[in-house]
């Protein structure tokens, strides 16, 4: 039981971490037909930009928000502008590939002007445990899980309860009706774009500390936001963050009860299964597109 | 008249030809993990052979010839490695230098054999010199070496009466695995956690949870540089108490740096190390350091001591000859002495196996401290 208390506080908080990405898939996919195949790229590169701050002299801090601008600049408005919008005209698929491109040149360039060895990176959150339930949990765990929360509430009341999440909601449900009733849909495509990238930078700057940061870092967050977001439900931004946490949850608890060697195979195969009994995932709604 | 011009002409050529002989550089071909999971690995194999080369062509090369390498990535992937070895050895090098995974080795060593090229290389799996290959050589203690002296410790020092085990699966891990369990078992230590982990795996929390649910007296690592940093990290998240003891990677520089306070307290067994006290080990150090600003790990050395071997040998036969180097090599001891660059005397058996001197080290407050010379044997 204490045992199983540790792992899901574990999983919880990558899941958590996973949820973050997830929603970034799907916050894209709702509003602009994006799948970005570079997401798992686009969590891995805010780290190095924080990291080639500090280089540079600058404190932790400082590499944080400057970091987290840089991210906005290049995986939000120039994502969008340089890549997005060029291909989008050319259909859904050439758009996915061109993600898997931007992919490997993230990869690469980062190889080529960091190293292709792992760096440390420092934790926002201190070291240190607590006592939850009469167990020791770590507070790097806890306080990963309680950033993740916090920023997902955030954007469900944005998405909710403003006017703006609402104008969100009408570009992703009817571009062209939302066009028709005032919405600025080109200006609300670029928020969700904007949205993403501080959703990645947050979850770089919270995985990264557990990871490292190496170029190659992207490949299992990418793949498990992706499983995720499918097995909580595309459409939903509700679904990709209870996908991300049963991800997180379901790969800890079969590393531990199932097998180490058949871990990865696990979110897998509920993918599957989610396809072929509930195509929609779990959270999600069929035929019906909203954030 | 023309008789002496074609005696002429042939002087020249004769003349030329030997010139060029003696003055050629002497081709080695490097082929490591210089990206993928092994990038730390094969980045300080690669300098280490840069730094050693540097130095003795500054110095006259060796027999009057330069040394000259070339440089391949095997991205960490056994499959790369072999088709990097293959075009490596086409172009017919002195000696082959690497890789640095078990795994890779094993799938290239038998081109090298094939080609009759020797082939030095960083690999501790204990299975890879007991093939019967004639070819190749180590430049460090195979697992088969270094794992009874891990065991002794944790029976005689900790005591430790249980131990969770948990090792990379591939070559190298497995090969660690079979060699310490056999060695447990002679000391009546039980195994009360076997964990099997994925090369490159990023989270170790299932592992830590079973460790802690095992309850040992101990726990044994045995992954590769990064994947050791994490679960160093783990442990520590998780609280686990009991004593972390490894084989060269675990204590390895890199690792500390990357796992940062976490490292404190881990130790292990190596057979090299930069904090060794030994003056010519220290004085590489400051070359390194000097050179590339960072401070290598066991891999930089194994990589500088291989340039070495390559210039002992060579000297030993007085001649370049690819045909008769290893079988000089075999059996060879060449001493810090009269070769300063091999930084301690060592000693190569019939398999390519090495005695040298040993260390036990722990990471106090992220530095390596050698706790305990062990000698050479022979």
């Amino acid at each position: 039981m204490s045992n199983l208390l540790d792992l899901l506080v574990a999983g919880l908080a990558t899941g958590a971490i996973y949820a973050l990405v997830a929603v970034g898939f799907t916050l894209l996919w709702q509003t602009s037909q994006t799948i970005n195949f570079a997401q798992g790229e686009f969590v891995m590169l805010p780290a190095f930009l924080m990291l080639a701050v500090m280089h540079a002299g600058a404190p932790f801090w400082l590499a944080i928000i400057l970091g987290i601008l840089l991210s906005l600049l290049l995986l939000g408005l120039g994502f969008k502008l340089l890549l997005v919008d060029p291909m989008l005209r050319h259909g859904v698929l050439p758009l996915a590939i061109a993600t898997m491109a931007l992919a490997i040149g993230m990869k690469e360039a980062v190889k080529q002007f960091f190293s292709a060895e792992a760096s440390p990176f420092p934790s926002i959150v201190p070291a240190g445990d607590v006592w939850v339930l009469g167990r020791v949990v770590s507070l790097q765990s806890l306080g990963v899980l309680a950033l993740a929360i916090a920023v997902v509430i955030g954007l469900t009341a944005l998405l909710n309860r403003t006017s703006i999440g609402h104008q969100m909601q009408a570009t992703a449900q009817n571009p062209t009706v939302a066009r028709i009733i005032g919405v600025p849909v080109e200006r609300m495509i670029l928020l969700t774009f904007l949205i993403n990238a501080f959703l990645v930078a947050l979850a770089s700057l919270l995985i990264t500390p557990i990871y490292l940061a190496k170029f190659s870092s992207g490949e299992v967050l990418g793949q498990a936001a992706f499983i995720a977001a499918i097995v909580g439900g595309f459409n939903q931004v509700r679904g990709a963050i209870a996908g991300g946490l049963l991800i997180g949850v379901v790969d800890n608890l079969a590393a531990a009860y199932v097998s180490t060697q058949y871990r990865a195979a696990v979110p897998l195969i509920l993918l599957i299964v989610i396809i072929l009994f509930r195509p929609q995932g779990l959270l999600g709604r069929p035929e019906e597109r909203t954030v | 008249m023309r008789s002496r011009i074609f005696a002429g002409l042939l002087l020249a050529t004769v003349s030329a030809a030997t010139a060029f002989a003696q003055g050629a550089p002497i081709k080695l071909a490097d082929v490591a993990e210089l990206s993928g999971g092994g990038a730390t690995v094969g980045n300080n194999w690669k300098n280490g052979i840069d730094l050693a080369i540097e130095e003795i062509n500054a110095k006259g090369g060796v027999l009057g010839r330069k040394l000259e390498v070339t440089h391949a990535d095997s991205q960490s992937n056994p499959g790369v490695a072999r088709a990097q070895v293959q075009k490596a050895l086409d172009n017919e090098p002195y000696v082959l230098l690497g890789p640095g995974y078990s795994g890779s080795v094993k799938v290239t060593s038998p081109l090298a054999a094939e080609a009759g090229i020797t082939q030095i290389m960083g690999g501790e799996a204990a299975e890879l010199t007991q093939g019967g290959n004639k070819f190749l050589f180590r430049t460090s203690f195979g697992q088969q070496s270094s794992m009874p002296k891990v065991a002794k410790y944790i029976n005689d020092e900790l005591k430790a009466k249980s131990v969770a085990i948990v090792w990379v699966n591939n070559d190298f891990g497995k090969g660690g695995r079979d060699v310490i369990s056999k060695e447990f078992a002679k000391y009546n230590i039980k195994v009360a956690a076997d964990l099997s982990t994925e090369a490159g795996q990023a989270d170790f929390a299932a592992d830590v949870s079973k460790i802690k649910a095992a309850a040992p007296d101990a726990v044994f690592i045995y992954l590769n540089e990064e994947e050791s940093a994490r679960i160093l990290k783990e442990l520590k998240r998780q609280a686990v108490a009991a004593p972390l003891v490894g084989e060269t990677t675990l204590v390895g520089q890199k690792v500390v740096e990357l796992a940062g306070d976490a490292a404190n307290g881990a130790r292990g067994h190596v057979g090299l190390t930069t904090d060794a006290p030994v003056d010519l080990v220290k004085a590489f150090r400051e070359k390194f350091v000097k050179k590339y600003n960072y401070v290598p790990d066991h891999n930089g050395l194994k990589g500088y001591l291989a340039i070495y071997m390559v210039k002992a040998t060579t000297e030993k036969m007085g001649k370049v000859d690819p045909k008769k180097f290893a079988d000089t090599l075999h059996g060879l001891t060449i001493k810090a002495a009269s070769e300063p660059g091999i930084l301690m005397d060592v000693t190569f058996d019939e398999k390519g196996d090495i005695d040298r001197q040993g260390f036990l080290v722990e990471i106090v407050e992220g530095k390596q401290v050698v706790k305990q010379v062990l000698p050479k044997l022979n």
